[in-house]
């Protein structure tokens, strides 16, 4: 099964961080990192940039309108993700347990649709 | 020999290679690796040049010596390269004929290995499929599937598995591990709607090749026959199981002229020549199951009471939430929706299943066989919302909608069961 490991963050919450805290954040996304291309678990993983580099689109009438800034105004945004490819929820739950900002705001997992399916 | 007939050849040898190579040096990752260079050299080699007149010999000797190159130009391993070499000191040494197949099988299912790595080394190391195929089949970047094998090679080298030396109850547990891996090969392989059909089309015919072997190797044992006859019954379902959009046929709308023939007999006579003589099992029972379906010309011919006989079997076997749900559908049948309804009452309190979108379909489909369009539709879109599979949900909204549609018939007639489903059936 593959799962999608979303990480939360707020600006206001990565900004009361430490420099050292910061630093050890990004040393344990590589550590996650490496751990899961060695299992063969990580399908991809990436961080974003700041929501305010966002562009919403909006296709009316065919016509594509594009606005700056991010889809939504939310306190917590998307900050980047795991892709993961495991035997069950609870490994994905487990490995989502281990990205450094699940403590520092929160991870959410989500299972990615299957193209397969059983007749019923 | 055409190219395709050597790629069979090779396919067969394989595992035998890799059995001898690995019953004189041990050390897997290494001898993997060795026999899957030489596997391409006869493939690359001889369909020009010819196949050898020992092809099984040819593939060992070209093994053995790649496996050699690769320990010299490793300075780490010289001291064990000199003792491997002593071993083999006698250059003549004839190729055993021993079959190691069942060893190897074994060997990838080790018990330390996830159930993905043991499927992915299962594919590579015993079906010959390159990384690549496997990465294809199992919708992953091939890189990854490179790291999951090596991954899974270095860890059964770790744990100082030694191929073949295995208990008579480390066998027998073994085995259930090995069927369980094949089963869901097969699995994965079968319920591949559009799409990717050419590639998982690959893991049920190589899931049913292993099988195959298994049963050769293993006649006597039910399980093994009883799984192979399970794949056969199943996969002769696939040219009607889904429409050319790749949306999903449930199983009582399927055109049944067009399910394979020749394996529905094979299944058949294979299971009915089993069931008589051996130890019962699930897999077997499932074949049985499998089996029922498979007598019936049309969908209103099934017999339900002995497949709601079969499920209860099945239950005392291998007890678990998803046999009560499909007992419970096969007792509506027989007994009415309410009696199946009731049954599924146990399948929430048992829990496990808890929310699960098949528990909400199984419902769905019940309620709609009593009438209740309303509450039927109800479910079919709760079970649509919960499933991870984007051809069970198209399938489930789609019935959603047409209950939603229907007028609301709580009576026992025929005539208020929606068109299709198991509901055709008229009680």
């Amino acid at each position: 099964m593959k799962y999608l490991l979303l990480i939360y963050s707020s600006p206001a919450t990565w900004n009361a961080l430490s420099q050292q805290e910061r630093d050890r954040v990004a040393r344990e996304h590589a550590e996650l990192d490496a751990e899961l291309i060695a299992t063969g678990e990580l399908l991809a993983s990436e961080a974003l940039a700041d929501p305010s580099r966002s562009s919403a689109v909006r296709v009316r009438d065919g016509v594509a309108v594009h606005t700056d800034g991010p889809y939504a105004e939310v306190k917590e945004h998307l900050a980047g993700f795991y892709l993961v490819d495991c035997d069950t929820p609870e490994r994905a739950r487990e490995i989502a347990a281990r990205i450094p900002d699940a403590r520092i705001c929160g991870a959410e997992v989500r299972p990615v649709m299957e193209c397969a399916g059983m007749e019923m | 020999m055409t190219a395709a007939s050597i790629e069979g050849l090779l396919r067969e040898l394989a595992p035998r290679v890799l059995g001898t190579l690995l019953r004189r040096h041990g050390d897997l990752p290494a001898t993997e690796d060795a026999v899957q260079e030489a596997l391409l050299a006869a493939a690359l080699g001889w369909p020009d040049g010819g196949v050898p007149r020992d092809p099984k010999a040819w593939l060992v000797t070209a093994a053995t010596r790649r496996l050699y190159d690769q320990w010299r130009s490793d300075a780490a391993r010289r001291r064990r390269e000199q003792a491997a070499a002593e071993r083999v000191a006698a250059p003549a040494e004839p190729v055993p004929s021993r079959d190691d197949t069942l060893d190897l099988l074994f060997l990838c299912c080790h018990p330390a290995l996830t159930e993905q790595s043991r499927i992915a080394l299962t594919l590579r190391a015993v079906g010959g499929l390159s990384t690549a195929q496997i990465a294809r089949a199992f919708l992953v970047p091939e890189d990854t599937m490179t790291r999951r094998i090596s991954r899974a090679k270095q860890r059964i080298a770790a744990e100082g598995a030694t191929f073949g030396a295995l208990s008579g109850g480390e066998r027998t547990a073994r085995l259930a591990a090995v069927l369980h891996v094949l089963y869901l090969i097969f699995n994965e392989g079968y319920t591949a709607t559009a799409g990717t059909e050419l590639h998982r089309a690959e893991l049920t015919a190589e899931a049913i090749r292993l099988a195959r072997e298994v049963h050769r190797l293993l006649p006597g044992d039910g399980e093994a026959a009883g799984l192979l006859a399970l794949m056969l019954l199943t996969d002769a379902r696939t040219p009607a199981r889904t429409t050319p959009a790749g949306d999903l046929v449930p199983l009582a709308e399927q055109d049944r002229t067009r399910w394979r023939g020749a394996e529905l007999r094979e299944g058949l006579d294979l299971i009915a020549r089993t069931l008589p003589h051996s130890l019962v099992g699930a897999y077997q029972v499932q074949a049985a199951i499998a089996a029922v379906h498979a007598e019936a010309a049309r969908a209103d011919d099934t017999d339900w009471a002995q497949i709601a006989e079969l499920y209860r079997l099945l239950g005392q076997l291998d007890p678990g939430p998803m046999v009560t749900l499909n007992r419970a559908v096969a007792v509506a049948m027989v007994d009415g929706p309410a009696a199946g309804l009731d049954l599924l009452s146990t399948v929430d309190i048992e829990g496990g299943l808890a929310g699960h979108h098949r528990v909400a379909a199984v419902r769905a489909h019940l309620l709609e066989l009593s009438g209740d369009h309303a509450e039927a539709g109800r479910w079919y879109a709760e079970a649509a919302r919960r499933t991870t599979s984007a051809p069970e949900q198209r399938y489930l909204r789609a019935r959603a909608d047409r209950c939603q549609e229907a007028p609301n018939q709580v009576t026992d007639s025929a005539s208020s069961v929606g068109r299709g489903g198991a509901g055709s059936r008229s009680r």
